[in-house]
C-alpha cells in the first residue's frame, strides 16, 4: 500500500447524487493533517456520505479526494489507508475482541499483529479482555473495541461516523475527553461525524457545518459559535436570540444605531455588512443579563417561563411584540427571577452578531438530536 | 427403528409368515452383496450435495443480498417446482435429457459429451441412463432444500460486517473468507445435511436417469421390500443406511462445530 506520507486531506469539488437527489453539493475542504475536525449538521445533510466517500465505501459522482499530494479518489476502500469507526461498531461477531483488533493488521500481512493488538486494547483500556467475544461486552466497551481495531493500523485519516451515538451522558462525555486525549496522542487525523453540536464543539478544532449537501460555515468552535455567518449555524448550535432590526444611523464609538420593534439598540458597525439596512441582530442567551447592570442595550418583557438545570436557569421572556426571548444566567447564587416578574435584560454592544434578515430565522431550529 | 431392527433378524416368508430368529447372518450377507451399491449411494449424494452447495450459494447469496424489491418473487421462484411431485420431476429430465432432444444436441457440439465420456460419467455420447443424469437429477431435485438454509442464513449476514472488512484492508475475496463465509457456515451445514441425507437413500432418480450400472442402495431396499419381498434383508439393509449417514452426519457436524473459523 502507498505510503502517502505527511499530508493533508483534502476534498475538491466533491459531490454525490442519488439519481435526481443530491445529497453533497460540490464540496472543496482541506483538513489539515494530526486535526480534530468536525463534520456537523442534521440528519440528511449529507455528512455521512461525505464520510463514506472519504472512506471508499461510496463512489464520488464528481470531485477529487488528496491525501498530501496522491489522489486516492478511485481506490477501492481496502487499498486506503483509511480507517473507520463505524456508528454501529459492526465488530465481528464470530472473532474474538483480539482477533477483531487484529484483524486489518492481519490482512496487511503484519508479524507482529498480535503484539500491536494488545497494545490498542490496552490504550483504550480493555487490555484484559481480548479473548471475549463481542456479544459478552457492554455498548461502551464494544465502542472502544471498535475504535481499537481501526486506531491500530495507524491509518492516514481515522473516520468517526457518530461513534458515541448509543452511549448514554455520561459515557459519552467520558468518552468524549477520552478520544480527543487519544487523538492527540497518536497525533492522526481524524474526522468526527456528529449531529451533536456540544459534542462537535468540544472535541473538534474545526467544525464543518452542514445543511441539506451544502457547507454553511467552516471555523473553529468558538468562532461558529460566536460569529455564526448564517441563521441555519445561529440556530443549530447553541440557542440564538433573533431580533428584526433596522439600521437608523451611525453612534459614537464605532457604533450603529438600530430599530426593534420601536426600542433604540446599539450594535457594532463593524459587524454591520455594507449597505445592508435590514438585519437580524443576534444575542445568545447567556450575554443576556437581568436587570440593568449587563449594558447599555435594554429590552423590557415579562418572564414567562423558568427552567431550572443545575448549573444555571433558563428564561423564557415575553417581548411587547409577541416573540420570547431567551435568557441563560448561571445559577451564581444572586437572585432568580420569578414567573410573571417584569425583568430588564441588558447587554453591552459588541456581544452581538448580525446577519442578513433575508434569510430564514427559523433554519437549523428543527433538529433531531434530543440533548443538543 | 426398533421395529426395523427387529425384522432384520427374522426369517421366513410372506407366505408362511416370520419368526424371530435373531439372524444375524443376515448382515453380512446383506453387506457382501450390495456393499458396491452403499458405496455408490453414498458417493453420488456427496456429489450432488457438492454440486448443489456450488450453484446454491450465489444464488442465495444474491437473493439474500441484492434482490431488494424482487427477494419474494425469487424465493417463490425456488419453491415453485415443489407444486408438481417428485416423480413427475425426475420424468421431465427424461425428456430434456433425452437422445435426441436439443440438450444432448448441444453438449455433443461442444464436445461436453467427450468430456464426460472421458470422465466415465456417461456411456455412447448420450446424457440419459447414466451417472451423469443420476446426479444431475439428484442435485436438481435437492436443489430447493440447499437454497433455503443458505438464504436464511445469508439473509441475517449483516452487510456493514462486509463493509468494516473492506474499510480493514479486506480485499472482496479476502471479506468472504474471513466474514461471510464463517457467518454463513449455519446454513451451508444445515443445507448439506437436507440434501445429502435424503439424496443417499433416494431410488427414484436412479431408476429412471441411471442404469443397471448406477443402481443405488434405496433402489435395492425398494427392490426387496416390495418386489422380492425379501422383509429382513430389506429392513437389514434399511438399517445399515440409516447407522452409515448416521455416522457420516456425526462425523461432519462435529467437525463443522470445531473448525477454526478464522
Amino acid at each position: 500500500m502507498a505510503d502517502y506520507g505527511a499530508g493533508d486531506l483534502r476534498l475538491v469539488g466533491l459531490s454525490k447524487t442519488f439519481g435526481d437527489f443530491t445529497a453533497v453539493h460540490p464540496l472543496d475542504l482541506t483538513i489539515p493533517q494530526g486535526s480534530f475536525f468536525a463534520l456537523l449538521g442534521p440528519s440528511g445533510c449529507g455528512k455521512t456520505t461525505t464520510l463514506r466517500m472519504v472512506a471508499g465505501l461510496e463512489d464520488p459522482t464528481q470531485g477529487q479526494i488528496l491525501i498530501g499530494d496522491t489522489d486516492i479518489t478511485r481506490t477501492r476502500a481496502y487499498q486506503r489507508k483509511v480507517n473507520t469507526v463505524f456508528q454501529s461498531y459492526a465488530l465481528f461477531p464470530h472473532m474474538t475482541v483480539l482477533d477483531n483488533v487484529m484483524f486489518g493488521l492481519k490482512r496487511k500481512g503484519d508479524k507482529d499483529a498480535k503484539r500491536k493488538a494488545q497494545e490498542a486494547l490496552e490504550l483504550v483500556e480493555l487490555g484484559h479482555a481480548g479473548g471475549k467475544r463481542p456479544n459478552q461486552l457492554s455498548g461502551g466497551m464494544q465502542q472502544r473495541v471498535a475504535l481499537a481495531r481501526a486506531l491500530v493500523n495507524r491509518p492516514e485519516v481515522l473516520l468517526l461516523d457518530e461513534p458515541l451515538g448509543a452511549l448514554d451522558l455520561k459515557l459519552r462525555r467520558q468518552m468524549q475527553i477520552e478520544l480527543k486525549r487519544i487523538q492527540q496522542e497518536v497525533g492522526l487525523t481524524f474526522i468526527h461525524v456528529t449531529h451533536d453540536q456540544e459534542e462537535a464543539m468540544t472535541m473538534a478544532d474545526h467544525i464543518a457545518v452542514m445543511n441539506a449537501g451544502h457547507m454553511e460555515q467552516l471555523a473553529d468552535p468558538a468562532t461558529l459559535y460566536e460569529r455564526p455567518s448564517s441563521t441555519f449555524v445561529a440556530n443549530f448550535l447553541g440557542q440564538s436570540n433573533l431580533l428584526r432590526a433596522t439600521v437608523r444611523g451611525a453612534a459614537d464609538g464605532g457604533l450603529s444605531r438600530v430599530d426593534v420593534y420601536g426600542t433604540e439598540l446599539l450594535v457594532e458597525a463593524a459587524k454591520v455588512p455594507e449597505g445592508l439596512t435590514d438585519l437580524w441582530v443576534g444575542v445568545r442567551p447567556e450575554k443576556l443579563t437581568l436587570g440593568e447592570s449587563g449594558g447599555r442595550n435594554r429590552l423590557h418583557g415579562r418572564v414567562g417561563d423558568v427552567s431550572f438545570s443545575g448549573v444555571a436557569t433558563q428564561y423564557l421572556v415575553r417581548m411587547p411584540w409577541g416573540a420570547d426571548v431567551v435568557v441563560v444566567q448561571q445559577n451564581d447564587g444572586s437572585a432568580r427571577a420569578r414567573l410573571g416578574e417584569d425583568v430588564t435584560l441588558s447587554w453591552e454592544p459588541g456581544r452581538e452578531f448580525v446577519l442578513d434578515a433575508a434569510q430564514d430565522d427559523h433554519a437549523g431550529m428543527d433538529r433531531d438530536d434530543t440533548d443538543g | 427403528m426398533v421395529t426395523l431392527f427387529s425384522q432384520s433378524l427374522q426369517e421366513g416368508n410372506v407366505y408362511d409368515g416370520y419368526a424371530f430368529t435373531g439372524n444375524i447372518a443376515i448382515y453380512a450377507e446383506a453387506l457382501q452383496k450390495y456393499w458396491p451399491h452403499l458405496l455408490r449411494s453414498i458417493g453420488y449424494s456427496a456429489a450432488a450435495t457438492a454440486i448443489a452447495l456450488l450453484l446454491a450459494y450465489p444464488l442465495s447469496y444474491y437473493i439474500a443480498q441484492k434482490a431488494g424489491r424482487w427477494k419474494n418473487v425469487m424465493l417463490v421462484l425456488v419453491i415453485a417446482p415443489f407444486f408438481t411431485s417428485f416423480l413427475i420431476r425426475t420424468l421431465a429430465w427424461r425428456t430434456i435429457l433425452s437422445d435426441t432432444g436439443p440438450v444432448t444436441d448441444l453438449a455433443q457440439t461442444l464436445h461436453i459429451t467427450d468430456v464426460l465420456q472421458f470422465l466415465g460419467l456417461i456411456n455412447n455420447d448420450t446424457l440419459l441412463s447414466s451417472k451423469f443424469a443420476v446426479i444431475a437429477g439428484l442435485t436438481y431435485n435437492f436443489l430447493p432444500f440447499m437454497i433455503l438454509p443458505l438464504y436464511a442464513s445469508l439473509d441475517r449476514l449483516d452487510p456493514r460486517l462486509v463493509e468494516a472488512a473492506g474499510d480493514l484492508y479486506a480485499s472482496p475475496f479476502k471479506a468472504f473468507r474471513y466474514v461471510t463465509w464463517p457467518l454463513s457456515l449455519p446454513g451451508v451445514v444445515a443445507g448439506t445435511l437436507l440434501t445429502f441425507i435424503p439424496a443417499a437413500g433416494d431410488f427414484i432418480n436412479s431408476r429412471l436417469l441411471g442404469n443397471t450400472q448406477t443402481v443405488m442402495i434405496g433402489q435395492v431396499i425398494d427392490t426387496q421390500f416390495l418386489r422380492v419381498l425379501d422383509y429382513p434383508l430389506a429392513a437389514a439393509l434399511s438399517f445399515i443406511l440409516l447407522m452409515l449417514i448416521l455416522t457420516l452426519v456425526t462425523i461432519y457436524v462435529r467437525r463443522a462445530g470445531t473448525e477454526e473459523l478464522v
